[in-house]
């Protein structure tokens, strides 16, 4: 939801007709809010110019500000316990909770303008692509002292520079989640090849059940479905390659993608481009669909306790065996420092914090649909779905991040949604859509 | 605005100065006049430079750039007219966008205004109830958007709405790419009715009623005496009432917006551009381009309506 815009909209509608009727007054306001946005970011600019240097400089009251997009109950009340456990005396933190698609969508201006010292955000290419234009701190000395985060863990928070902006703090695998009560009570095992998985499908189908759940009227959970049969058909290197706008999406390998997509969505839910994410999870919850490629966060949707337990998850079967099923997608969500952040040392020493087992270990306990990064984190807690987790990350040759967090904001946004889009409410036209994606695209990755 | 309005007359100079000599009344005006003066003009058009005229010119400037929204003015790449060209043939929304605001437009103007109009002359008529009536037409208009959207959703949702409850089908109104953008224009419909008919019932309030009785007496019918009399006087009216529903249609976002940010089948002008430069996109230049090419369309009306209002200025 884009504020300014809107609310100036919305003060549009205020004006009296008497006032609005002059025509010039009404568009005005319109083209003020769009140059609004624009005019923001220049001036913020000018004032990030200002306040630059004066690094190691603190508050006198020792304030460290956290730039939080845990708006949901689950992981906002996860933070504000992390925070209540870090203990450090002449710091005090305070978290300013922003709606996340919102915080998301204002980042650019919100990091050009007066950002807070420390901000959640996602690892990847997608923390590179902030890295890289200066809007994120340098903080490779923090990351001396981190222990218990692995080399790929590592990798996934340095920036093009090859220093470090990003601490790891929880990930969560994308896979097929279903509920092994109406598994078993039905007989059904998790499939391992894509014909055992279609062949499935058509079983579920035959006993009244929607064999997959799958909703994208947010435009990006079908980014998901994309990523897994890439990733299974053309394998991590490929995906990769794609996302970093190197490989080009008008080939044969994009096609078979495309095309094998579109010989599952009959057994997809239907009229998914209505349905949000929440609907298609909770037909699981509700045992009316069978399966769905998902994160696993849509536990949110399932109650605490027995109904949250009786979910499991099986890898998204093998296309082809040359390929096998190795490379998996396990987003990982984390902290970043603004690049010119207010108090320094703090915000060091909470993002030092933070990648602590202690602080992780809080945060997982307060939402179980996640899992600790650090390797020291105690895992006596967990449940079988999380420890299942780790060792599914654990055993997986190479981490894909997601379409969103894997290629440029703008590609995935302005392009992809669109496309994706496209494709499922005509998917037979796949020749001219990756022709689109692909020109598309040369305008987008220049340079 | 005509010469005598810019100088209100003062008590004190217009009873001492003969009527027609303005100038040596202009020369009278005090220092603290001057200032006074000076500040009330210098205001309003300093807001309207730097509020309306920047942000104008500057998106026109961006549209010709680049800029991804980060890094300073200096490093903007000039690239002509390519972010044109993109919009045109490389951005598939976009087509759909315009015909999408032209189906809008024609909506409102052939349907929805008509119909308000009628209303207004129904309600100036004084029928029984014509208070209740007037309200319930208009509540839509004072209805928050995010109200609207949920009203809506209620009778369009898929699964419990009613709408398919008492058809018996199962059509998703929001989603299926066939139905949203109708299902869309219906709602403001529902919006747009209301506040026409209000604009219109205040014209028909000033229509003076010695004219209605000189067609009465002279024998014109309810038809005739609308069409004939009421409706070429309310010519200024009228024209507002144009230009309005021109503006509502491109200016239409917020609903789409909140249904699905104006994607699969409710694209809009207004809401690509959005989704271009406000979100984490931030396609600045190409969202300008974009903003510019509405801001072209949006300045013939506008021109159409400042040349009509002058002309019937300079006729009285």
């Amino acid at each position: 939801m884009s504020r300014p815009s809107s609310e100036a909209q919305y003060l549009a509608r205020l004006v009296p007709p008497s006032v609005a009727a002059t025509g010039i007054n009404r568009r005005a306001l319109l083209r003020g809010a769009l140059g609004g946005a624009t005019l923001l970011g220049a001036t913020s600019l000018l004032a990030a110019c200002g306040s630059g240097g004066g690094s190691g400089s603190v508050p006198a009251d020792g304030a460290l500000t956290i730039g939080s997009s845990a708006s949901d109950a689950v992981p906002k009340k996860a933070l504000a316990d992390v925070v209540a456990g870090f203990k450090e005396p002449g710091i005090t933190p305070r978290i300013n909770t922003v709606e996340h698609e919102a915080f998301q969508e204002n980042i650019n201006n919100y990091l050009q303008g007066s950002p807070d010292d420390v901000f959640t955000w996602f690892a990847g290419f997608r923390m590179q692509f902030f890295a890289a234009r200066g809007l994120a701190g340098d903080i490779s000395d923090v990351w001396q002292n981190v222990t218990g985060m692995t080399e790929a863990l590592k990798k996934q928070s340095t920036g093009e520079d090859g220093k470090q902006y990003f601490i790891p703090s929880t990930y969560y695998p994308w896979a097929v989640y279903y509920r092994p009560s109406v598994w078993a009570e039905k007989g059904y095992t998790a499939p391992k090849t894509l014909d055992e998985y279609v062949a499935l499908g058509e079983k579920m189908k035959q006993d009244g059940l929607v064999p997959i759940a799958f909703a994208d009227k947010d435009g990006w959970p079908a980014m998901g479905t994309f990523d897994q049969l890439n990733l299974r058909i053309n394998g991590y290197d490929f995906h990769v390659g794609l996302m970093a706008g190197k490989e080009s999406w008008d080939t044969p390998q994009v096609k078979n993608v495309f095309d094998t997509w579109r010989r599952l969505l009959p057994l997809h839910q239907p009229d998914s481009l209505g349905r949000e994410w929440q609907e298609a999870a909770q037909a699981i919850q509700q045992k009316k669909a069978g399966m769905m490629v998902f994160g696993m966060f849509i536990g949110e949707q399932f109650n605490e306790g027995a109904d949250r337990e009786d979910l499991d998850f099986f890898p998204f079967p093998e296309v082809d065996s040359r390929i096998g099923t190795d490379a998996i997608e396990a987003p990982i969500d984390g902290y970043m420092m603004s690049a010119r952040p207010k108090n320094e040392p703090g915000a060091k020493k909470f993002l030092s914090y933070l990648s602590s087992p202690a602080a992780q270990d809080v945060q997982v306990k307060a939402n179980p649909t996640v899992v600790a990064t650090n390797s020291a984190a105690t895992t006596t807690g967990y449940s079988a779905l999380q420890k299942k987790a780790i060792e599914y990350v654990a055993s997986a040759k190479s981490i894909a991040q997601f379409m969103d967090r894997d290629t440029r904001p703008d590609f995935a946004s302005t392009v992809m949604i669109p496309a994706i889009q496209q494709f499922i409410s005509n998917p037979n036209d796949i020749d001219g859509l990756v022709k689109s994606i692909e020109s598309q695209k040369k305008t987008i990755f220049t340079g | 605005m005509t010469t005598q309005q810019t100088a209100p007359p003062k008590a004190g100079a217009a009873a001492t100065a003969p009527a027609g000599r303005v100038n040596r009344r202009v020369r009278r005006l005090t220092g603290l006049d001057l200032v006074v003066v000076s500040l009330m003009v210098a205001i309003p058009t300093l807001a309207v430079l730097v509020l309306v005229w920047f942000p104008a010119v500057a998106s026109v400037l961006l549209s010709f750039t680049n800029w991804d929204g980060v890094g300073s003015i200096g490093d903007i790449d000039w690239i002509g007219g390519t972010n044109y060209v993109n919009v045109a043939t490389n951005y598939p929304p976009f087509w759909p966008a315009l015909q999408h605001n032209i189906i809008w437009f024609a909506v409102l103007f052939l349907f929805a205004t008509p119909v308000g109009m009628f209303f207004a002359v129904l309600l100036d008529k004084e029928i029984r109830f014509t208070r209740f009536y007037q309200t319930a037409i208009y509540l839509p208009v004072v209805l928050s958007l995010a109200l609207t959207g949920f009203v809506w959703q209620l009778l369009y949702s898929r699964d419990q709405g009613l709408i398919n409850g008492l058809l018996g089908t199962q059509i998703d109104w929001y989603g299926d790419p066939n139905y949203n953008l109708w299902a869309a224009i219906v709602a403001t419909c529902w919006k747009h009715i209301g506040y026409i008919m209000l604009l219109y019932l205040a014209g028909l309030k000033a229509v003076d009623a010695s004219l209605r009785e000189a067609a009465s007496i002279d024998g014109a019918n309810e038809r005739q005496t609308f069409f004939r009399i009421v409706f070429p006087v309310m010519r200024p009216i009228n024209v507002i009432v144009l230009v309005i529903t021109v503006i509502e249609s491109l200016r239409a976002f917020d609903l789409v917006w909140v249904i699905n940010k104006g994607r699969n089948g409710l694209e809009l002008i207004a809401a690509l551009v959005t989704a271009n430069v406000v979100g984490e996109a931030s396609r600045i230049g190409f969202g300008s381009a974009m903003a510019t090419i509405m801001l072209a369309i949006s300045s013939v009306f506008v021109a159409i309506y400042v040349t009509i209002v002058t002309r019937e200025e300079r006729q009285s």
